[in-house]
């Protein structure tokens, strides 16, 4: 028995929907955040393998580029949450719905 | 055989982590499972020979990141436990499992036609890290000096929003100092 590309691909494929059910139902901004991270690094597991797979080092540089996103998306929307937060007292995601559209 | 055992526990330890981080009523607890789940992927990444990877998974994800979350959950009221939305819960599930089917297709359509073609080769006789660095300085520098700039960005974006009257020390103020402080507010924001 031998671990092949597909085996990475369907794990990767189980973590982004274990992303997608966090952020379908969480209500609190935070935890969205933790989703998120979920999601990328799901995707950052198919990347690499599919780098090992293929002997082609694109994958793995794509993945560190998504490191890099995900580094700074933390650090403007942590900054945005506690600007928030001191705002209305609350990170619920309902508090957000104040535009009625 | 080493590989497949370790395979397989990763994938078992990484998924139920990841359950936990997304279900869990307690931050505190979800913030501790998305950190072992964080640590459980970068051993991925060395069973698969990206040892580099596999190092800055460590160093930035479960160093940096979950350090500022855990700073971030100062702010914020952890103890009170999570409210979640109050939808059927079925429908989110038979979405996420469609969506995620339907990405899986769009990214095996290239693999199942079998015309991938190599453009980086592994080189041999070095080492990951020295692969990694000759690819990304030579054809990826551009983007590498892009995403330099957007962390900077990033880093003064993080300070000039987190950082609002942190000039007013809250400890070495006096009750009615505070108390002022925060009527105002309470004013100024409606």
């Amino acid at each position: 028995m031998e671990i092949t590309l597909t085996h990475y691909l369907v794990l990767s494929t189980i973590l982004f929907s274990i992303g997608l059910v966090g952020i379908m139902r969480r209500k609190n901004l935070l935890m969205l955040f933790f989703a998120t991270e979920i999601l990328l690094n799901a995707v950052n597991v198919g990347l690499a393998a599919i780098s090992h797979y293929y002997n082609d080092l694109t994958g793995q540089l794509f993945a560190f580029f998504i490191i890099a996103i995900a580094a700074s998306e933390i650090a403007v929307g942590l900054g945005l949450l506690i600007v928030w937060y001191k705002r209305t007292g609350s990170i619920d995601l309902d508090t957000l719905t104040s535009m009625k559209g | 055989m080493f590989e497949v055992i370790s395979f397989y526990l990763f994938s078992f330890l990484t998924i139920a982590m990841f359950w936990i981080a997304v279900t869990s009523s307690q931050a505190l607890h979800a913030l501790s499972a998305l950190a072992a789940g964080m640590i459980f992927i970068s051993g991925f990444f060395f069973i698969l020979d990206a040892d580099f990877l596999g190092a800055i998974q460590i160093v930035v994800y479960s160093g940096a990141v979950l350090v500022l979350y855990s700073f971030g959950m100062m702010f914020f009221d952890t103890t009170r436990d999570i409210v979640e939305r109050e939808v059927n819960t079925l429908i989110p599930s038979v979405l996420s499992v469609l969506s995620a089917v339907m990405v899986v297709l769009i990214f095996m359509a290239p693999i199942v036609g079998d015309n991938i073609i190599s453009h980086y080769p592994v080189i041999e006789g070095a080492g990951n890290a020295q692969q990694v660095g000759m690819v990304l300085f030579t054809k990826y520098l551009i983007p590498f000096e892009v995403a330099a700039i957007m962390l900077l960005v990033a880093m003064i974006a993080g300070i000039v929003l987190a950082g609002k009257k942190m000039d007013k020390s809250l400890t070495l103020m006096r009750d009615e100092e505070i108390e002022i402080m925060h009527e105002r507010d309470r004013k100024a924001g409606l």
